[in-house]
């Protein structure tokens, strides 16, 4: 089966953001990037779905040049090959231009199906897959706990407030993958010696305008300071008091 | 201001808060709502909207649906189309963007109007950095819990029309969530657990405090979920949810700055902690320093007490 995953390189998770001189979005001098969260779970069921069924895994990203590294952390873990839609302005594209790019690319590359994270850690819009999905005209389910493929038959399992909603498609499909649906790998040290050697094409892709204007970001407000209300279970009644009288959520 | 269409959930036949919410959202921006349901258009609480227009089918299909709404979108001539950011909602929303070929905006805390268009706030980075961003076309956005005023509306007319049967995925089963509790994304108090509780068998601790309140969800650290203590659902923070509740318990939660972004908007945060140096300490309104298992279970007995008094 032709698979693609599809990454994106992020920052850190620990990373405490500044705002950029603009004031339209994030300082991203000295920032630390890697593989988003979710993408990890994406890329590990990309490769059991191809040792399971055979073919080939791309790992697709639309990032700077240096997502050549993010690429190569997937192609140490299992995958065959990388495109890396190179913008230098990837942290700026909205959903709907990132979408369109995937979509036009994944078409180029002929693939079954399409693994993304559920969410990128940055910008968490949880949108571009199932955009991508939806311009392909593809089947999708997204937040995907539990998946089967038998031949082009997909059986997946999503959990929402109604519960674990179960859904039955037909491939081409897009999935994007949530915690729990599989424990990814890491990279080992064959892996590692073995990703160099596998190819990444770098193309300069076609970029539709965005349409998302960033009127400002701003850091979140700091909550005022607290206090502690004492020690051990003696502290308790004082606390029932403040949930009760000061911050009256009781 | 331009038209908006708003799609809202039905649970068991209840009218989704969340939906409710995202009504109000519509609404406050002072131009003419149109909500949408599935199902046959009767709904438990009136729809503060001007229409409802009803999608009369029996099968489930969020490419279907979308497509419906979208098409609703375009015939009602609208700017926007808004869905509470629920499971059903956040998985709708970026399918009607797609298919109206203009921006998905997800999980927005705010909007305000701003020229013809509207502006949308929203966290990203879990909540460490807020964007303000518009379309400079039309626009999908999905809206978070607890952000916006449910406002009851009077009996709108209800026109209703058949849904799609055009399916790519299909709805084939429901099944009830194992515990059958709350959800922390729901829940207006959360009690959550990290290492501190220093085994998962303790956790029976915070279900019992959660039960005692009657309306509070189980949370959990990365740590504990990582370990195989809790399941995933349960998990707050950057890789879990990001949760809002009025009142949000940290116990045994040291503070990691991935588990703070997901509950510092939390209208009342207490921790719960042995170590007073604690980062939790710096962003919890209220602090008890102290052994967990000693303070819990005292805690859920005075809590017994109070709401029984009460």
């Amino acid at each position: 089966m032709n698979i693609v995953a599809c990454i994106k390189r992020v920052p850190a998770t620990e990373t405490q953001p500044k705002i950029a001189s603009d004031g339209k979005g994030m300082d991203h001098s000295r920032v630390e990037y890697m593989l988003s969260f979710y993408d990890e779970i994406a890329l590990e069921e990309a490769i059991r779905t191809k040792e399971a069924a055979g073919g080939e895994v791309t790992a697709l990203t639309l990032g700077p040049a240096e997502a050549t590294k993010e690429i190569r952390d997937c192609l140490a873990r299992g995958a065959d090959k990388g495109t890396l839609l190179t913008d230098p302005e990837w942290h700026a594209r909205d959903t709907r231009t990132t979408a369109r790019a995937l979509a036009a690319q994944v078409t180029a590359l002929g693939a079954e199906i399409v693994f993304c994270g559920r969410q990128a850690t940055d910008r968490d819009n949880a949108a571009v897959g199932p955009m991508m999905a939806t311009y392909l005209g593809w089947a999708c389910v997204t937040d995907v706990i539990e998946l089967s493929i038998d031949g082009t038959k997909g059986h997946a399992k999503r959990e929402s407030e109604r519960g674990i909603e179960s859904y039955t498609f037909d491939l081409p499909a897009v999935i994007t993958c949530q915690k729990g649906l599989n424990e990814p790998r890491y990279a080992g040290l064959k892996g590692i010696m073995a990703a160099k050697k596998k190819p990444i094409e770098e193309i300069a892709p076609e970029l539709v305008q965005n349409m998302t204007e960033v009127l400002g970001v701003e850091l979140p407000p700091a909550r005022p300071a607290g206090r502690i209300i004492g020690q051990g279970t003696d502290a308790i009644p004082a606390l029932l008091e403040a949930l009760r009288t000061e911050a009256k959520v009781l | 201001m331009s038209k908006i269409i708003v799609f809202v959930e039905q649970n068991a036949g209840n009218v989704s808060r969340a939906s409710l919410e995202a009504l109000g959202a519509a609404n406050s921006l002072g131009g003419e709502v149109v909500a949408v349901v599935f199902g046959d258009g009767s709904t438990s609480v009136a729809l503060n909207a001007a229409r409802t227009i009803a999608l009369e089918g029996t099968q489930y299909s969020p490419d279907a649906i979308a497509a419906d709404i979208t098409a609703i979108a375009n015939e009602e001539g609208a700017g926007a189309v808004f869905c509470a950011s629920t499971g059903v909602g956040r998985d709708l929303a970026p399918r009607i963007a797609a298919l109206m070929d203009c921006p998905c905006f997800s999980d927005c805390t705010a909007v305000a109007a701003n020229g013809d268009s509207i502006a949308f706030t929203r966290p990203t980075l879990a909540g460490k950095l807020i964007a303000n961003v518009k379309s400079s076309g039309k626009a999908v956005a999905t809206l978070r819990r607890n952000c916006f005023q449910e406002v009851e509306g009077e009996s709108a007319a209800v026109t209703t029309r058949p849904a799609s049967t055009d399916f790519k995925a299909l709805l084939t089963e429901i099944t009830a969530k194992t515990g059958g509790t709350l959800d922390v994304s729901e829940a207006p108090i959360i009690v959550s657990g990290g290492r501190g509780m220093k085994d998962p068998a303790n956790f029976k601790l915070l279900e019992d405090l959660a039960a005692a309140f009657g309306n509070a969800a189980v949370g959990a650290s990365r740590a504990v979920v990582d370990a195989g203590w809790r399941p995933h659902g349960e998990q707050v923070g950057q890789t879990g949810k990001t949760v809002a509740p009025q009142l949000y318990f940290a116990i045994g939660i040291s503070g990691a700055i991935q588990h703070i972004a997901g509950m510092k908007t939390s209208k009342v945060i207490v921790a719960i902690n042995k170590d007073p140096e604690a980062a939790i300490f710096k962003l919890a309104d209220y602090g008890i320093v102290g052994d967990a298992m000693e303070i819990v279970p005292a805690l859920t007995e005075a809590v017994k007490g109070a709401l029984a008094g009460a």
